[in-house]
Order: C-alpha cells, then sequence, then structure tokens
C-alpha cells in the first residue's frame, strides 16, 4: 500500500460567473498516492483545471480539506501557499508559459530565485534540470528560438528543478503535434518511473492519457468514473 | 540582487520604449541640475553671506549713497567691533560684454570683515600701499588671464573722473579666492580713497556700509539702534543682516527659486505621467507572465517588489545620466557666466535632493502598476492567457 501524497475530502468550488455563483466541484474525494501518474479527462468546464488549481495551491475550496503531503492548503494564507508551492509543486502548461526575456537557462533558474542557493549553484541544478529534459545544449536559447516542443520541454525543467514532489500538468501536449506529444509524455513518464514524480495530469486527450497509471474522469463536478490504464 | 538579472531583462523588454522613457528622465534631470545651478547662483549669495555681518544702505533705495561722516558714529554704536564700507562701481573691462562687479573699498578695514577671502598678507600690503592698486578674484583672473602686475583699465559706466575721462587705470596686487564653494570670487575691490579722490561727483559718500558685530550681540537689536541714530536725518538707513540684504538684492531678478519649483515641478509631472504610462503597459503585457512567476512560488510582495525595481531602475538611469551630465555642464555654465552670474554650483544638497526625488519618482510611477501586479488573480490571470 503506497503512501497518500494528497487528498481531497469533501471539497466543493463555486466560481461567480456573471454575478451567478456556479459550483464547479461538488464534494469530491480523492486520494492520490505518492509515486502515481494520474489522467483526468472530462469536457470543458467539468472542473478538471480548477481540481488542479486546489491540489496545486492556487485556489482554495468554498468546503472541505486539500491535503498535500503535511500541508493543509485549506487552511494557509496566500503567502504560506506561495512558499509552498515553490518547494513542493511544479507546474506545466498548455502553452509553456515561458518568460520569453530569459533564456531557456535562466527560465529554468527562475524558481531557485527563491531558494537561498547562489547564482554558481541555480545554474548548475538548472543545467542538469535541461540535461534531463534533454535540452544540455539549448540553454542560451530563447523561447522564441526554440520549438513548441522544446519549449515545453524547458517548462518541464523549470518544473522540476527545485525537485518538487507533485506536477501538475494542465494540458500538457494540448499545444503539440503527435510526434512531439508523444516525446513530451514519453519524458513525463521517466519523471514518474524513474525519478519518482506524482504527476496529475489534465487532458482531453485519449491517447495521452494511456501513458499515465490510470485515468479519471471528471463530469458535472464529481469524479465519476475511475478506470485502470 | 538575485532578482537583478530579472529586472534588468524585464527593463529592457521593449528596448525603444525604454530608451525613450530613459531619455525623458534624463531631460529633466539635466534640467534639474541646470536650474539648481543657476537657481544657487541667486540663493548662494545669501547662503554665503554671514550672520554676523550687518549691511546698512539708504533708507529709501540701494542706489542712493551714505554720507562718509556715519562711520565713525556706527562704529561708536554699542556692539559693533567693526565697520567699513563699499560702494558699487560698474564698469567693465576691455569690452562691455567683459562686466564684473568692482567695488572701492578701505583694504585693511574689508579684509578684516572677510575672513573668508584668502589673500597673501604681502599681497594686501601692496594693495594697501598703492593708491591704485587692486585685487581681483581667482575667477576674474582666471577668466580674463590677468595676474599680478598687470595694470587693468576699467571703463566705468556711472563714475566719471574729475578730468572727464572714463577710464581707470588699476594695478593688480593680489589675486584673492575663497574656500567656501558658494562663495564668489568673480569681482574687483580697489582703493576707495583712489576712487574718492579721482571721481568727478559724489564725494565723501559710500554705498553702504558693513558692520561686524560683536560676539554675545543681538543683531536685530543693534541693527535698530543703527536705523535710531540716523531717523529724521536726510539719509535715513535701513540695516539688516547681510543674507537678507542678499536675498532683498536677489529679488530684484523676481522670484527665481518659485519660477526653478514650477517648472521643475511641471517637468517632473509630466516625467511621473510618461514613467507612470511606461510602467502601466509593461505590466499589462506581461499578466500572464506575472500569473506564472506567482505560480512558481513568488510571493506578492515579491512581485511587487520587481515591478517596483524595474521602475526605480528606469528612473536611476535616466536621472543619474541626467545628473552626471547637467554637473558637467554646470561646471562649464558657472565658468562662461561668472562674470554676469557668480556662483553657478550644483550643490551637494541638490544633488541628494535630486537622489531622493530618483527614488520617489520610481516610487510613485511605479506604485499602481506594482499594486496591479501584487493583487492579480493567478487563476484569472491565466485563463485570460
Amino acid at each position: 500500500m503506497r503512501e497518500v501524497l494528497a487528498r481531497l475530502t469533501g471539497v466543493s468550488s463555486t466560481n461567480l460567473k456573471v454575478k451567478e455563483r456556479v459550483e464547479v466541484l461538488h464534494n469530491l474525494d480523492l486520494e492520490v498516492p505518492a509515486g502515481d501518474f494520474i489522467a483526468i479527462m472530462g469536457p470543458s468546464g467539468s472542473g478538471k483545471t480548477t481540481l488542479l488549481n486546489l491540489l496545486g495551491g492556487l485556489d482554495k475550496p468554498t468546503s472541505g480539506k486539500v491535503q498535500v503531503g503535511d500541508a493543509e492548503l485549506s487552511s494557509m494564507s496566500n503567502s504560506q501557499l506561495s512558499h509552498w508551492r515553490s518547494t513542493n509543486v511544479g507546474f506545466i502548461f498548455q502553452f509553456y508559459n515561458l518568460l520569453p526575456v530569459l533564456s531557456a537557462q535562466k527560465n529554468v533558474e527562475l524558481p531557485l530565485l527563491l531558494t537561498n542557493f547562489n547564482g554558481k549553484e541555480r545554474a548548475k541544478r538548472a543545467r542538469i534540470a535541461l540535461d534531463i529534459v534533454g535540452l544540455g545544449d539549448r540553454a542560451s536559447h530563447y523561447p522564441r528560438e526554440l520549438s513548441g516542443g522544446q519549449e515545453q520541454r524547458v517548462a518541464i525543467a523549470r518544473a522540476i528543478v527545485s525537485d518538487p514532489t507533485l506536477l501538475l500538468c494542465d494540458e500538457p501536449t494540448g499545444d503539440l503535434d503527435r510526434e512531439t506529444a508523444v516525446e513530451i509524455l514519453t519524458l513525463l513518464q521517466i519523471l514518474n518511473r524513474e525519478h519518482g514524480k506524482t504527476i496529475i495530469m489534465v487532458t482531453h486527450d485519449a491517447q495521452a492519457a494511456e501513458f499515465a497509471n490510470r485515468t479519471m474522469i471528471c463530469d458535472k463536478g464529481t469524479l465519476e468514473h475511475q478506470e485502470a490504464a | 540582487m538575485k532578482y537583478l538579472g530579472l529586472i534588468w531583462k524585464n527593463v529592457w523588454r521593449k528596448k525603444i520604449r525604454t530608451s525613450l522613457t530613459i531619455l525623458s528622465v534624463f531631460v529633466a534631470f539635466l534640467l534639474f541640475a541646470l536650474l539648481s545651478g543657476i537657481g544657487y547662483a541667486f540663493k548662494g549669495g545669501q547662503d554665503a553671506a554671514s550672520a554676523d555681518r550687518l549691511i546698512v544702505i539708504d533708507k529709501v533705495s540701494l542706489i542712493n549713497m551714505l554720507p562718509m561722516a556715519y562711520k565713525n558714529r556706527i562704529a561708536s554704536t554699542p556692539g559693533v567691533q567693526a565697520v567699513t564700507h563699499a560702494s558699487w562701481f560698474g564698469g567693465f573691462y576691455q569690452d562691455q560684454r567683459n562686466q564684473f562687479p568692482q567695488f572701492p573699498v578701505d583694504p585693511y578695514e574689508y579684509m578684516s570683515l572677510y575672513p573668508e577671502l584668502k589673500l597673501p598678507q604681502e599681497q594686501l600690503e601692496a594693495w594697501a600701499r598703492n593708491r591704485t592698486g587692486a585685487i581681483i578674484g581667482s575667477e576674474i583672473a582666471e577668466r580674463f588671464g590677468i595676474e599680478v602686475g598687470d595694470r587693468v583699465p576699467i571703463q566705468a559706466t556711472i563714475w566719471t573722473k574729475a578730468d572727464g575721462s572714463r577710464t581707470w587705470e588699476f594695478d593688480v596686487e593680489g589675486i584673492f579666492s575663497t574656500d567656501d564653494p558658494r562663495g564668489a570670487t568673480a569681482y574687483m575691490l580697489f582703493q576707495y580713497d583712489y576712487f574718492d579722490e579721482a571721481r568727478a561727483f559724489a564725494k565723501g559718500q559710500v554705498g553702504w556700509y558693513i558692520i561686524g558685530v560683536a560676539p554675545g550681540t543681538d543683531g536685530a537689536q543693534l541693527a535698530n539702534a543703527v536705523d535710531t541714530q540716523f531717523a529724521n536725518s536726510p539719509n535715513e538707513t535701513k540695516t539688516s543682516t547681510e543674507q537678507a540684504f542678499a536675498a532683498s538684492f536677489a529679488k530684484q531678478f523676481g522670484n527665481i527659486g518659485m519660477i526653478v519649483m514650477l517648472i521643475l515641478g511641471a517637468v517632473f509631472f509630466t516625467l511621473l505621467l510618461v514613467s507612470g504610462n511606461t510602467m502601466s503597459q509593461s505590466v499589462r503585457e506581461r499578466i500572464s507572465e506575472l500569473a506564472v512567476m506567482k505560480t512558481l512560488g513568488f510571493s506578492d510582495q515579491s512581485v511587487l517588489g520587481v515591478v517596483l525595481s524595474e521602475s526605480i531602475l528606469i528612473m536611476s538611469i535616466g536621472g543619474l545620466l541626467g545628473l552626471g551630465v547637467g554637473w558637467v555642464l554646470v561646471q562649464g555654465v558657472a565658468q562662461q557666466m561668472s562674470a554676469f552670474l557668480p556662483g553657478v554650483y550644483l550643490s551637494p544638497q541638490a544633488m541628494l535632493v535630486a537622489v531622493g526625488i530618483i527614488v520617489g519618482a520610481g516610487i510613485v510611477a511605479g506604485m499602481f502598476p506594482a499594486m496591479k501586479a501584487m493583487r492579480l488573480s493567478i487563476i484569472d490571470a491565466l485563463a485570460r492567457a
């Protein structure tokens, strides 16, 4: 029996849309074992991204508890959540969201600015992360000089550079062609299997979901269906 | 310091926009330096003036002269340590453009009341021995290349000589200087005895008296005592401290300080709008990047600090460049204008004020965009990206 890394208990979340409260997640329970790789699928507006935001401490539930590791996220202040995110979770976005004014190396170093590492140590760790994603030779390149797949690899390097236990991926292959998407998903698999990262990936793509250990279906604010990968 | 690279990169994200903003800041602080330097020339006389010296002038106007006979009566007033006199000569050297002040004075009395003027003792004695002798300030000597021993003709604009000539010739016996950066040395002093003997009119009269106040004496009371002595006489007097005298003299040119303040106020207000707009645009176009930074763990305060630092950095680059170039220009202006407007000087206090304005304007210009960045909702910003 693996240790549970993330646990959602009776979580509900409502959003204010045009002066009307809409319940996005309804009384949701979820346990994510450490080292798992979960794909969450579902139609648009089903609450997938909200679920990811709650697990990443970007949002707080209207009710219920969100626990990741030892941290009770739902009761933490914004500054506590910021600090927690900097060391415990890595985010990977659909559109990479790299800073265009920084080179690949400096983009990867960005989260390390929040640590006490000196410049040399930050550079060394960023270089290792870039090597892991296979872009050690592109460290000095700027995002505009990289392909979409390479940009996403840099984003993955940025997500893992502070060695978080949890990686949250929001449509990580949504902007990539099939071949590149497979490369990225394979990389995520490697990070899960060889580096022990717990990965939760939101996707619309059933083929992408096959790279996960299991898939969960999010619909109308609940996790309705689970199946083994 | 570890954020400096990030801040620097963000500042130069739009090179042309940042360069133009820096240029506007540069021009504003260049103007600040020049106006401060010139404003100082008007105000500097007051600052350099001593509060321990009183000036006695005619009550009606500085133009009216006072009888020489007043000297002994003033000297006998309790609280007067020393008294001397000076008069306005108003001449030019070689060409009408070469105007600088000249004053006929008593050498020993005058120099003992102005200890801040540095003149070698032998030069003072040589000047006192020679009735047509004169001493010139180092600024005048440097500007016209005049040396000790030179004979200098001065064309009078007011004082015709008894023989009808307007050319007064003086032997330069010394060159005085001052250690006080606010003190002017762009003038000439010569012997009153020669002046009084040779002039065609107003003999036995002086422009104003200078009183050295005895230690422990209340200057205001002494001024009152002097003026009371000459009340209801044909030449009533108005006595004030040298600082007040210098201030009223400067006011003849208008309220320079106020004019400088108004110009700079308008310039800095415009500057705030320009740089505030730059920062607002800069934040608006990278909302998603700021949201990503927050997602990575940058706190609200860190994001606020980064944006504010960018604003202060832009202001600092332009401001310090403007002050630097302004300082060099003020040196040049001071040299060129020393005869007409002595004391043009960019003081350390003005530089400190400018640095304060740089930081303050950087904070004000960046505050609203920085607050916007700080309050940014990660989820809303990422959803919009």
